[in-house]
């Protein structure tokens, strides 16, 4: 924290302060022992981030593993990470439809119909799995634009264009499916081997997580180096040391751990790829400032020029070619594709995924990561619930009850940052 | 009275607008208006309640398009055909509303739609970095650009506003009631800022009800009614039972016989300093 070099902002002070922490009003930590504390007060203050979720995490896996002691063996937790995928990308979408203060209630549909027409296009027409999937993606990208010229052309809710958008895509399904109502993937399908089959082990699996740490570490040293050039503050570099560390240790360990069965599915790693691509969208682009501001507050948005309505399009397309993806893959997961792919359990646990994982359902608020932890939250509470031997009708019930936790939570926490000043 | 219209020869003319009318089917909104601006001068617009103020903003600001009259800006004239073309030209607009996102933090709001980008993605330092400069240049008193604007007291948000409108780097601003929902403390920092932006340099339009603000800060006033020009003041020189007869149209009106009646039941209270209290509808 020397002086900074060259500095256009802060004049009179060149004490070495940065320019954005000059203000006296300012509570300023330093060090490591500041960044927790700092934390504190953000929980404090209603900022609660994915904190619940985490928390609900450990208790479901000490609760599961207290009745059932293989919850938290490598087998389960492999199928847990694996099982989630196709789900949790459809989850992906609807975080930004959600965003936008919108809702699409189609996307179990969606999944449904994309699988139906790559299904029949390989199986009946020997289409290339290539051009099946191409097709499948195509029609999410055509729905979604329907989507999104209907609400901002025509002006009908979301919430109306996607109900009706739930049945009518069901009855293209099963049209698409013809008589018999279901389609078998040919067992050789790349589709299948990639859903199933393959997995990341050994080497090659802690050469990814070290990837991913040295990117992550890598990005936030750049980031680091302009804001101290450009005389602002910066993380402690020690604060950043240990993150790095305890997020290297930690990958290192997931992997080895599922390694000891059969490693990590390439299913997880797409879908984990697949949110921080969105994430960095969301939170690095103009496109996704656009989408934060349009979901805020609208007419500031527009009035301050941004094309509203290619955002809103923009966004309706993505959920829908997300579900499509979803649904392609949760096909090669099933092999099979049937009237009752993509049914209303996979639109409802989709819709939970996001909210539990923490996105608002009021708009403006929320983060790519949500649909990653909620889809794991009610994946684990599936799988233990399997485990422990319960019916499916007290499945139901758990999951709604955690949903409705998981919105008390966000109603109380918005409360309590209303009252200390952070909106 | 009413109508002791003062010439005042402007500095440097910025933006003018001469003989503009504005209809709405059987409304005649404005009748050949004049107004203009210069570099470095603050007008303050005044009127009642339908007087035409909102609607010669929105002329300006390029929210409607006037049916007779011509606009020039900076010596040329210009059709203003929409809000991006007035920015474009230089004229920013801050509304009552501020029309600031709750949801994001004060850099964001201050570069929405406007965004600094560097290799495809947004330049978050350069942003802030620019944020400061503008907020100081402004002597603003934001504690951290990093908070969301659902954080910040009224006069704050109403400073981020202006900043934002600075962004583009504008020769005129126009605040409309600025200092309508503002405590005490609060309306003097936000008359500071017009004071600033004066200082730079810029054409300050201020819409105002409050006579005592528009008193303290601006150096020309603008009075409509029913939407035609009814006066013109130099500040220093007006006093203002002046300025709520040029708004009222007569000097015998609601606010003076108010004035009078006060006097006359309590004998001690002087009628010009009570009419100065009950000029101001704040």
């Amino acid at each position: 924290m020397s002086a900074p070099v060259t500095d256009p902002v802060a004049d009179p002070t060149a004490a070495g302060v940065p320019a954005d922490l000059l203000d006296e009003r300012l509570i300023q930590e330093q060090g490591l022992v500041g960044a927790v504390l700092a934390f504190v007060r953000r929980v404090r203050s209603g900022e609660l981030g994915s904190l619940p979720v985490v928390v609900g995490l450990v208790i479901i896996a000490v609760v599961f593993q207290t009745q059932a002691q293989t919850f938290l063996s490598s087998r389960n937790l492999v199928s847990i990470a694996q099982f989630a995928a196709p789900v949790g990308i459809i989850a992906l979408g609807i975080v930004l439809v959600l965003l936008l203060g919108e809702i699409d209630l189609s996307v179990g549909s969606m999944s449904g119909l994309s699988a139906s027409i790559m299904a029949v296009l390989v199986t009946y027409h020997a289409q290339s799995l290539w051009i099946a999937i191409a097709a499948a993606i195509g029609a999410g990208v055509a729905v979604g634009l329907v989507y999104g010229l209907l609400y901002t052309k025509v002006g009908v809710p979301s919430f109306v264009i996607s109900l009706a958008g739930l049945l009518a895509l069901l009855g293209l399904q099963l049209r698409t499916l013809g008589e018999n109502g279901s389609v078998n993937l040919p067992p050789t399908s790349g589709l299948i081997v990639f859903a199933r089959q393959k997995f990341v082990t050994g080497g090659a699996a802690y050469g990814l997580m070290a990837l991913a740490v040295l990117l992550y570490v890598g990005a936030r040293l750049l980031t680091w180096r302009r804001r101290r050039a450009a005389g602002l503050s910066t993380e402690p570099l020690t604060l950043l040391a240990v993150k790095a560390v305890a997020l290297l240790a930690g990958l290192l360990y997931a992997a080895y751990y599922l390694g000891i069965d059969r490693g990590i599915p390439y299913l997880t790693i797409l879908f984990v790829v697949l949110v921080v691509l969105v994430d960095l969208a969301l939170r690095r682009t103009r496109w996704g400032r656009h989408v934060f501001a349009v979901g805020g507050n609208e007419e500031a948005a527009r009035r301050a020029g941004i094309k509203v309505d290619r955002v809103y399009i923009s966004v309706f397309v993505s959920c829908s070619v997300l579900a499509a993806l979803g649904g392609l893959l949760a096909a090669g997961q099933l092999t099979s594709v049937s009237q009752s792919s993509g049914g209303t359990d996979t639109n409802l646990t989709a819709i939970s995924a996001a909210v539990i994982g923490g996105t608002s359902l009021f708009g403006g608020r929320g983060s790519a990561w949500s649909a990653l932890l909620g889809i794991f939250v009610l994946t684990s509470i599936q799988f233990g619930l399997n485990l422990i031997g319960v019916d499916a009708s007290v499945r139901y019930v758990v999951t709604g009850l955690v949903l409705l936790l998981a919105v008390a939570i966000d109603s109380v926490s918005r409360r309590a940052r209303s009252s200390s000043g952070r909106g | 009275m009413s109508h002791s219209a003062v010439a005042v020869a402007p500095e440097r003319e910025v933006l003018a607008l001469r003989g503009v009318s504005k209809r709405f089917g059987a409304v005649q909104a404005l009748t050949d208006v004049d107004f203009h601006v210069g570099a470095g001068e603050v007008v303050a617009l005044v009127g009642d309640n339908g007087a035409g103020k909102s609607t010669l903003v929105k002329v300006m600001s390029g929210v409607y398009q006037p049916d007779g009259g011509t606009i020039s800006f900076d010596g040329r004239d210009v059709t203003i055909d929409g809000p991006a073309a007035a920015q474009d030209l230089g004229i920013a607009t801050v509304f009552q509303d501020l029309a600031l996102c709750d949801n994001l933090d004060v850099v964001a709001n201050l570069f929405l739609g406007r965004e600094i980008r560097r290799g495809g993605f947004v330049d978050e330092v350069a942003m802030e970095t620019e944020a400061w400069r503008l907020l100081r240049s402004l002597s603003a008193k934001i504690p951290s650009v990093r908070i969301a604007i659902a954080g910040l007291s009224g006069g704050q948000r109403q400073t981020v506003a202006i900043a934002r409108s600075l962004v583009g780097a504008p020769k005129v601003v126009m605040l409309d009631e600025p200092t309508a929902a503002l405590g005490v403390a609060q309306t003097a920092e936000v008359l500071n800022l017009v004071e600033r932006l004066r200082e730079q340099g810029l054409g300050v339009i201020l819409i105002s009800h409050n006579m005592a603000d528009v008193q303290q800060v601006s150096d020309r006033i603008v009075v409509l009614r029913l939407g035609r020009n009814a006066a013109e003041f130099r500040t220093a020189e007006t006093s203002t039972a002046d300025l709520v007869a040029a708004i009222t149209g007569a000097s015998d009106n609601a606010v003076t016989r108010r004035a009078e009646r006060r006097a006359t039941e309590t004998e001690t209270a002087e009628p010009a300093t009570v009419g100065l209290h009950k000029g101001d509808p704040a």
